[in-house]
């Protein structure tokens, strides 16, 4: 069978998997469809958070960041890692304790204030929004590559599996449905990993193939790497190019925001008892480490590869990839010197950023575009950094079977966290916004059926994120997790861990965090994109890293006003003293 | 808290999280990042030591303390349940 085949079969055997699975377990509550009756074993509900967790952020874009970042690309492995840490020893176990359904019932209870829910609500349904448009565009990349499906038409189908399991199973389908995600994804991404460390150094595992010598040579893998990326006038692969400070506020931004992300902490809802709320946290993050200490391997793997097959080879000798990457247009060649040599080296090769196509063809036979040559440097070539972990088994020539399972695997991750995302938005709706504020009279199973509308609603509008991207995805990723760190996660915290915080004291937190953050990342990002460089910076963070500032600021404030407003009433001191124990 | 023995739980509670934390901080934090250049001198195979800590040695220890805190937890949880019940004879 041909590459395309077998990819269109393991893509067709994964979905009707999750829509089977979608039948077996349809919800009949609003705990069935919030919490899954909070029946799931701890393992399971490990395996569903790590495939909710990881998204096609984790599994596509991941390791090709760390092969382009070298040792920066470490921000992402210890900030995406260490937050369940602090989730596990400082949120889960009270949060499951509290026994409701949602981060925002939460807030809302312990701060005895409707306004305060609001806030949590409305940080809740950005975070989410601005995580699941960056999912659907995982969808249509793997679509369009790989099944030669139109973007829109990968999109679509997406969509409708995904309304299948979350509008019919809800949470107890979502949670079923992850767990089968979460064993494609792990084996996509461990199978071509293990090949590839197999045939670069020799050593099956891959954790430690990269820390080992070439095949048939006695020199390190990355002492090669190191001297390759200077020779190429790249900072070395295994040091720093990022100051200190700034990568310590981007890994604290990243491992906050995690603990502080809703579709996250609501998983721990769904397990019987608070001590199976601890052991899943752990059972988590194994199954996310299994994915993450593998990620720089692949990376490292993927940069000496690729090098290795390009640099100075013929644009009519590259290999297959290499062009069919071009003709998806995530890859570009830019002939400067007109030798027909392809030439990699540090720097850009255009002013202008993404390559724009025109409809010509060079004179080697490559794609021309109408972008400005970059001229200071030699480079020729423009890679998306998002291809490598998808490429990777076709640079290394690996059969059609692993490329057609990695397809899947990409599928996968994309999936189970836009159903996680999408089902924590249309709770929040149901939940917090309608049955909470707006209409208290309703009963369980009009609740329910607004929960289903509302998730067919959130799944249409993220629909339309894939189809039209906003063209900023990438750039918002950054206010996900810092938005979630200077909102969620001090007022979950201080909420648990304080007896004197008050309402007052939580809303105007929440809300100098939310600006402050807001305000710095939207003028970085989109009002002066021009200015986004460390001497612009304030203490040079960047707005990567900002939300931990944010959340300092949420600390303060929150600490501060309560100061000057009524202690919270005996009831919500009960309340806390009941949360803290067993 | 009203009941001692309660508060004696928070009490061990907090020391157990303070105590984990600090680890946490310290791989990650300390020998990932601020000390990771110093670390970087020392080599183990194909690794620098700073380097290894920020992409490898951090997640793992990661998984160790969580279990680590399951396993103190649910041993406090129970010498706890046994107090209280001591406590209240009927």
């Amino acid at each position: 069978m041909s590459t395309q085949e077998l990819t269109y079969l393991f893509v067709g055997l994964s979905f009707a998997l999750y829509i089977g699975i979608a039948f077996w377990s349809r919800a009949r509550s609003t705990s069935d469809f919030y919490v899954a009756d909070k029946g799931v074993n701890p393992i399971a509900n490990g395996m569903a958070t790590a495939a909710d967790w990881m998204s096609a952020a984790s599994f596509i874009s991941m390791a090709g960041l760390i092969a382009f970042m070298g040792k920066d690309g470490s921000v992402y492995l210890m900030g995406w890692t260490g937050g369940y840490v602090l989730l596990a020893l400082l949120l889960a176990p009270y949060l499951r304790k509290f026994g409701q359904f949602t981060v925002p019932d939460f807030i809302g209870t312990r701060y005895y204030s409707k306004a305060a829910r609001l806030v949590a609500v409305l940080c809740l349904i950005f975070i989410s929004f601005t995580y699941v448009a960056g999912q659907m565009r995982g969808v249509g990349i793997v679509f369009s590559r790989f099944l030669e499906v139109d973007i829109n038409q990968g999109v679509l189908i997406g969509m409708i599996i995904v309304f299948f399991y979350a509008v019919l199973g809800g949470m107890k389908g979502i949670t079923y449905t992850q767990v089968a995600q979460y064993c494609v994804l792990i084996f996509a991404y461990l199978v071509p990993a293990i090949f590839i460390s197999i045939l670069i150094t020799g050593n099956p595992i891959p954790q430690l193939g990269f820390g080992d010598t070439l095949v048939n040579s006695q020199t390190y893998l990355l002492d090669k790497l190191d001297r390759v990326t200077v020779d190429l006038g790249f900072i070395a692969y295994t040091e720093n190019i990022k100051t200190n400070l700034d990568i310590f506020c981007i890994t604290a931004a990243l491992m906050f925001g995690t603990a502080g992300l809703p579709h996250v902490i609501v998983r721990f809802f769904t397990v019987p008892k608070v001590s199976d709320a601890r052991k899943s946290a752990g059972y988590a993050l194994i199954f996310i480490a299994l994915l993450y200490t593998t990620a720089p391997a692949v990376g490292s793997f993927a940069r000496v590869n690729f090098i290795d097959s390009v640099q100075g080879l013929e644009y009519a000798e590259a290999p297959s990839w290499f062009k069919n990457w071009e003709g998806v247009g995530l890859i570009a060649w830019n002939d400067k010197n007109t030798d027909g040599m392809i030439k990699y080296q540090a720097g850009n090769t255009f002013k202008d950023g993404r390559p724009k196509f025109l409809d010509a063809l060079g004179p080697s036979g490559e794609r021309l575009t109408s972008n400005i040559s970059e001229n200071s440097n030699d480079n020729e070539i423009y890679i998306d950094r998002d291809i490598m972990v998808l490429a990777n088994p076709e640079i290394a020539n690996l059969p059609g079977w692993v490329i057609a399972l990695v397809a899947a695997g990409g599928l996968a991750a994309a999936l189970s966290t836009a159903a996680g995302l999408l089902l924590v938005i249309s709770s929040s709706i149901s939940h917090d916004l309608l049955k909470k504020i707006i209409k208290p009279n309703i009963t369980d199973k009009q609740e329910l059926f607004y929960a289903r509308i509302s998730a067919a609603i959130a799944i249409f509008i993220a629909g339309l994120f894939g189809i039209y991207p906003p063209g900023f995805v990438a750039q918002v990723v950054a206010f996900a997790f810092g938005l979630a760190a200077a909102t969620i996660f001090p007022a979950l915290f201080l909420g648990i861990f304080t007896k004197s915080i008050n309402k007052e004291g939580a809303i105007s937190g929440m809300l100098s965090g939310l600006i402050f953050t807001f305000s710095y990342i939207i003028f970085f990002k989109f009002i002066s994109p021009d200015l986004d460089n460390a001497a612009n910076w304030i203490f040079g963070i960047s707005p990567e890293g900002i939300g931990f500032v944010g959340m300092i600021i949420n600390f303060l404030t929150s600490i501060l006003v309560s100061r000057f407003f009524q202690a919270p009433s005996q009831n919500i001191i009960e309340l806390v003293d009941k949360l803290r124990l067993p | 808290m009203t009941n001692p023995i309660s508060r004696a739980y928070w009490k061990s509670n907090i020391k157990i999280l303070v105590s984990l934390l600090s680890i946490w901080f310290i791989v990650s934090f300390g020998f990932g990042i601020l000390w990771s250049e110093e670390l970087d001198q020392i080599k183990i195979g194909g690794f620098k030591l700073g380097f290894w800590f920020a992409q490898q040695g951090s997640i793992y220890i990661f998984v160790i303390l969580i279990f680590i805190y399951v396993f103190l937890m649910n041993r406090l949880d129970k010498k706890y349940k046994k107090d209280i019940s001591q406590e209240t004879p009927e």
